[in-house]
């Protein structure tokens, strides 16, 4: 099966971008991390290193974004969290077309350990005005979502991973912003996902379902602004929740659905993701292992939330 | 050269602006009017002078670019618009009004501002960010930045100096106010500055050090700047906080407050 990283797919659609004279891409040393290095081998005038200095990378794009360039800015994810303020204050109040890709987010910088893996970012961009997020499923979406950036105006965090993952979409795929998309229908509960975690949810409803469990699954790519619509529906439609991430389980995809459903239509949920602690050097499967990742796992707790429900 | 008459203009006009500064201070009831007097006279120069600007056509690609980093002296900035003509001077009395465009900080609403800005430090990346679009786009637009000199005190502004050199923006020019003064008092007491020429330099920048509240000496960096090939210019203006008003210069409690109701009769009547 052929595999490939967010990443990867963010560096080839970059690529893509570069034809527009617009476009400009920043990387803060980690260019060959970030694949943003194949957009400067092909662009390098339009490539600027600003070296290891993140608030200087998102206030030098923010410069480049007021002079009218479309600005990709990238690094590690947890690094783009240090110029939080730069980002809440230059570029989001004033709504430039900075366009902020980070990789080795969630658990996916695993070896490094806790201080390069990144579990609380969705969180922190997801609170600030004007700023879109997305978390890309797979190699196709991430490309999608990408080059449907440069048509809209005002700042995105794109969340992508470090490891080589399966797809889930074909060339065929339509992404459209702020749409969930059902990658399986079922009517017992409904498996929220987002990231690397969609191709989990997948797994569990197969699982699930040989068991008779018939589980909905939603991949979320837009956090911010979410598809309020949608997830109402499928609470009125399925009753019970199930959200899993590779992220806190405070303030990210499990908040925002919360924050839905509390207003909207209450019903049983159960929020999967990193229990309010940091991560640990080791392999990525073992870490997904530890916190409970897996599909083993939402088939789990889909099931002791059917049976809250009774 | 510049005659005599010119100059004379440019030191009315910034007392003109030291009024303003006062008087919205003092109606909004909240402010920092030390730090928007010592600068007024290189804000004036650069808008009355040196700069190439419209402001019947703010948008206009060929301007040179301005960005207050040191947001907190807004108030000049607003004055400074409106005097060339970006909006209304009558205007001026709504600062940091409910429902007014002039915000506490510089923000991109207000006409001819390009950038929102005022959390420190931030202000020379974005201007960094604008002299390499221009570079790219082959524009003969000049970018200028003010820094406060308590502001060099942030990280982010020797990131951003060691990118303008590293880049030879030589169409880029940074002025520090250095007034001497941060809000917890002396910025040498505060956090040692000294040599600030020196790490200016020892960044790759080409630097002068002025009289900053000296038109002439003002307008003679500015050009100088603009001859230097290779390296970004960074001019450190000697200034004085709260000046033009005896009794405010080299107050620090004039840092963050409006003049009270006193203190405006005699400051106003300084100003002439």
């Amino acid at each position: 099966m052929e595999l490939k990283s967010t990443r990867e797919a963010y560096g080839d659609a970059l690529l893509r971008l570069g034809e527009d004279n617009s476009v400009v891409v920043l990387d803060a040393d980690l260019s060959a991390s970030t694949q943003t290095n194949k957009f400067a081998k092909k662009y390098p005038e339009r490539f600027f290193n600003v070296g290891c200095a993140e608030q200087n990378l998102i206030g030098v794009a923010a410069g480049l974004a007021v002079a009218g360039k479309t600005a990709f800015a990238s690094t590690y994810a947890i690094l783009s969290n240090r110029a939080w303020e730069q980002i809440r204050n230059t570029v989001a109040y004033d709504n430039l077309n900075v366009k902020i890709a980070v990789s080795h987010a969630g658990l996916t910088n695993a070896p490094d350990g806790a201080s390069h893996q990144s579990l609380e970012d969705i969180a922190l961009m997801r609170v600030i005005p004007n700023m879109t997020v997305i978390v890309p499923s797979d190699a196709v979406e991430t490309e999608k979502a990408v080059i449907s950036e440069i048509h809209r105006v005002g700042p995105a965090y794109i969340r992508l991973n470090r490891v080589k993952t399966l797809y889930i979409f074909d060339e065929k795929y339509e992404f459209e912003i702020g749409k969930a998309v059902k990658l399986i229908s079922g009517g017992d509960l409904t498996i929220i996902a987002t990231g690397t975690m969609v191709h989990e949810a997948m797994d569990a409803a197969k699982m699930l379902a040989e068991e008779n469990i018939r589980a909905c699954v939603l991949n979320i790519h837009t956090i911010k602004p979410i598809d309020k619509e949608c997830i109402i529906k499928v609470a009125k439609e399925t009753g019970a929740i199930v959200t899993v991430e590779e992220h806190s389980i405070y303030g990210g995809l499990g908040g925002a659905v919360a924050e839905i459903l509390a207003e909207k239509y209450p019903v049983p949920m159960k929020i999967m993701g990193v229990n309010d602690e940091f991560g640990e050097s080791g392999e990525y499967d073992e870490l997904l292992e530890k916190y409970g990742l897996t599909a083993r796992n939402i088939v789990k707790s889909a099931k002791e939330l059917l049976e809250m429900r009774r | 050269m510049i005659d005599r008459e010119s100059i004379k203009g440019l030191e009315d006009k910034a007392r003109k602006i030291r009024k303003h500064v006062l008087n919205m201070i003092y109606e909004a009831g909240s402010g920092h009017p030390g730090g928007a007097l010592s600068c007024a006279d290189t804000l004036t120069t650069l808008y009355f002078h040196t700069m190439h600007h419209n402001p019947l056509e703010p948008e206009w690609t060929d301007r040179d670019r301005f960005i207050l980093s040191k947001g907190h002296a807004a108030p000049a900035l607003y004055a400074v618009l409106a005097e060339a003509g970006y909006f209304p001077v009558k205007k001026l009395s709504s600062l940091r009004k409910r429902g007014s465009i002039l915000q506490g900080h510089p923000d991109s609403k207000v006409p001819g501002v390009d950038v929102s800005s005022g959390s420190l430090g931030q202000g020379l990346s974005i201007a960094d960010g604008i002299a390499l679009a221009g570079k790219l786009d082959k524009k003969v637009y000049r970018v200028y930045t003010l820094l406060g000199d308590g502001e060099c005190d942030e990280g982010q502004v020797w990131e951003a100096a060691m990118l303008a050199a590293h880049y030879k923006l030589d169409n880029l020019t940074a002025i520090v106010d250095r007034n001497g003064l941060q809000i917890d008092g002396l910025t040498e007491k505060i956090m040692r500055l000294e040599p600030i020429a020196g790490k200016w330099r020892a960044f790759g920048w080409h630097v002068i050090e002025i009289d900053g509240n000296k038109v002439e000496e003002i307008i003679a960096a500015l050009d100088e700047a603009k001859s230097i090939r290779g390296r970004p210019t960074a001019i450190i203006a000697h200034t004085f906080k709260g000046k033009g008003i005896s009794f405010m210069e080299w107050i620090n409690a004039f840092h963050g407050r409006a003049l009270s109701k006193e203190e405006m009769e005699i400051a106003l009547q300084e100003l002439g």
